[in-house]
């Protein structure tokens, strides 16, 4: 039985289609068989950051309205094996998803793939809301900042009451915190919020911490997803978050600002 | 506060119906304990309606006889259903109610409508009891954009109210984590309501209408445990 999971967050910008990549990505690394759904229709990003923009045919609005198989829109990641991406429509609005549409889908993919992924567009309204229904596990990406913690906060509450899990009165979706652009030099310095202000606001089990990092910006643009690069510790702490999400229990890196040597205190470089 | 008694109020209430084909004193008794002793319980002081709906129309049963052996097995008959005409005096005579026949259009009751009523005893059953609300206990976060209200009791929250969530309560709100969204006690106006919590980061509290804003709560018992009362028409945080 395949999992859902869905990468949310309720403020924009804090890097949930960069989480969605990274851990779809490296679950599939690990030899899972892993689709990523934009769920953003009409501001498709995904297929930019996972480099494959140039190859979208057929997207997940065209088999919701049954004008395409979901073999026809489902793109195979060309880097990694086990990997496909299913985009978002950019010519439509987010109404373009029903329920029971996204239900017929997602059932036919729960067939063949072991995780899928779902990419939750901004806000609180249908679309994030379609995003986290089906949901057995959510990772809520936040920044280390008030706003976006109190939007993860009223994120969590609609996974409480209007998720598929909620509404059955299943068990609750297993929510993860995601903390990304980490920055402890600033945390120091008392100018973000430490990772454990954000875990007592939030008080569900942390995930990871994702430093924040040039390679980000990088990956973004070139449409390679960070996780690939193992050089970086962006990548690395991706990557500790995928085996974590395994069942893996492994120590939290990337949390403390490194020490400056001798020669960089006294040139005053960073 | 309404002064009236009582009040009238139909309602469906099922009941046993013993249905009459014929008489005959000694089988009737023998079946009628077969009947009782397959569940004793079951026919304890059970109301009971003897319908004459099924009996034939020559058959003249002797009513007292009949309802003393239903009360020897602890019945307890109510009334007298689809009397024919010539057995209406007989059936008066019991006492007991005379109810018309189910899905019949003539009644025999109408066709003597001078003589007197059956007496009707209205007997209270259900005594009135003063019973308190349970609380209501809430185990996860109240997140942000969530509103919880417990009517006409408590409010236990064992978990934290996050900024941004309302949690309120008619009587008392007892918050086992920290508060930081708002929190309003005796909500219609009950000043004797308290609010506890174990960490105090509220944007508000409120007690029956009087509250106090997150600015002046950071001048009492700021991120500490806290007993917030009223005291006249002030709010009063105490050390807990």
């Amino acid at each position: 039985m395949a999992k859902i999971i869905v990468v949310t967050s309720g403020k924009g910008g804090v890097g949930k289609t960069t989480t969605s990549a990274a851990i779809g990505t490296g679950l599939a690394l690990s030899g899972f068989k892993t689709v990523v759904i934009d769920f953003d229709v009409g501001l498709r990003n995904l297929d930019l950051i996972m480099g494959c923009e140039r190859r979208v045919v057929y997207d997940f609005v065209n088999v919701i309205k049954q004008e395409a198989t979901l073999n026809q829109a489902l793109i195979k990641d060309k880097r990694t094996d086990n990997l496909f991406i299913l985009p978002a429509s950019q010519t439509r609005d987010k109404d373009a998803l029903t329920q029971e549409g996204v239900g017929i889908v997602l059932d036919e993919l729960a067939e063949t793939f072991d995780y899928i992924i779902c990419d939750s567009p901004a806000g609180i309204e249908k679309g994030a809301q379609m995003a986290l229904y089906f949901a057995d596990v959510a990772i809520v990406t936040t920044n280390p900042e008030v706003s976006s913690v109190r939007d993860s906060d009223r994120i969590l509450g609609i996974l409480q009451s209007k998720s598929r899990r909620a509404e059955k009165a299943d068990e609750p979706v297993q929510e993860h915190l995601l903390l990304t652009r980490y920055n402890p030099a600033r945390v120091d310095a008392g100018e973000m919020l430490s990772v454990s202000d954000v875990e007592d606001i939030l008080a569900i089990p942390l995930l990871g911490v994702i430093p924040e990092s040039e390679a980000v910006l990088k990956a973004s643009n070139s449409g390679t997803p960070v996780i690939l690069d193992n050089a970086s510790d962006a990548g690395q702490a991706y990557d500790d978050a995928v085996q974590r999400l395994l069942g893996k229990e492994l120590e939290h890196r990337f949390l403390h600002a490194p020490k400056k040597g001798f020669f960089q205190r006294f040139l005053g470089g960073k | 506060m309404n002064d009236a008694c009582f009040q009238l109020k139909g309602s469906a209430v099922s009941i046993i119906v013993l249905e009459l084909y014929q008489f005959s004193d000694a089988s009737f008794t023998e079946q009628l304990r077969d009947k009782v002793q397959q569940a004793p319980q079951f026919f304890q002081q059970s109301p009971v309606v003897i319908s004459l709906e099924k009996m034939p129309a020559d058959h003249s049963p002797d009513f007292v006889a009949r309802l003393e052996i239903c009360r020897t097995f602890h019945l307890q008959p109510l009334a007298l259903r689809a009397v024919p005409v010539h057995l209406l005096d007989a059936a008066r005579e019991t006492g007991l109610a005379i109810i018309p026949a189910t899905g019949r259009s003539s009644t025999p009751l109408e066709t003597e409508r001078d003589a007197p009523q059956a007496e009707v005893i209205v007997k209270k059953v259900v005594e009135e009891k003063q019973v308190r609300k349970p609380s209501k206990v809430i185990t996860r976060p109240v997140r942000s954009g969530q509103q919880v209200y417990a009517e006409g009791g408590d409010l236990i929250v064992l978990s934290q109210v996050s900024e941004g969530a309302e949690v309120l309560a008619d009587g008392d709100i007892h918050i086992y984590g920290t508060l930081r969204g708002r929190a309003l006690a005796g909500v219609k106006g009950d000043t004797d309501a308290n609010i506890f919590c174990h960490t105090l980061s509220a944007e508000l509290v409120a007690i029956a209408g009087n509250f106090i804003l997150s600015d002046a709560l950071r001048k009492q018992r700021w991120q500490q445990s806290a007993h917030i009362h009223l005291d006249g028409d002030s709010l009063h945080v105490a050390e807990l």
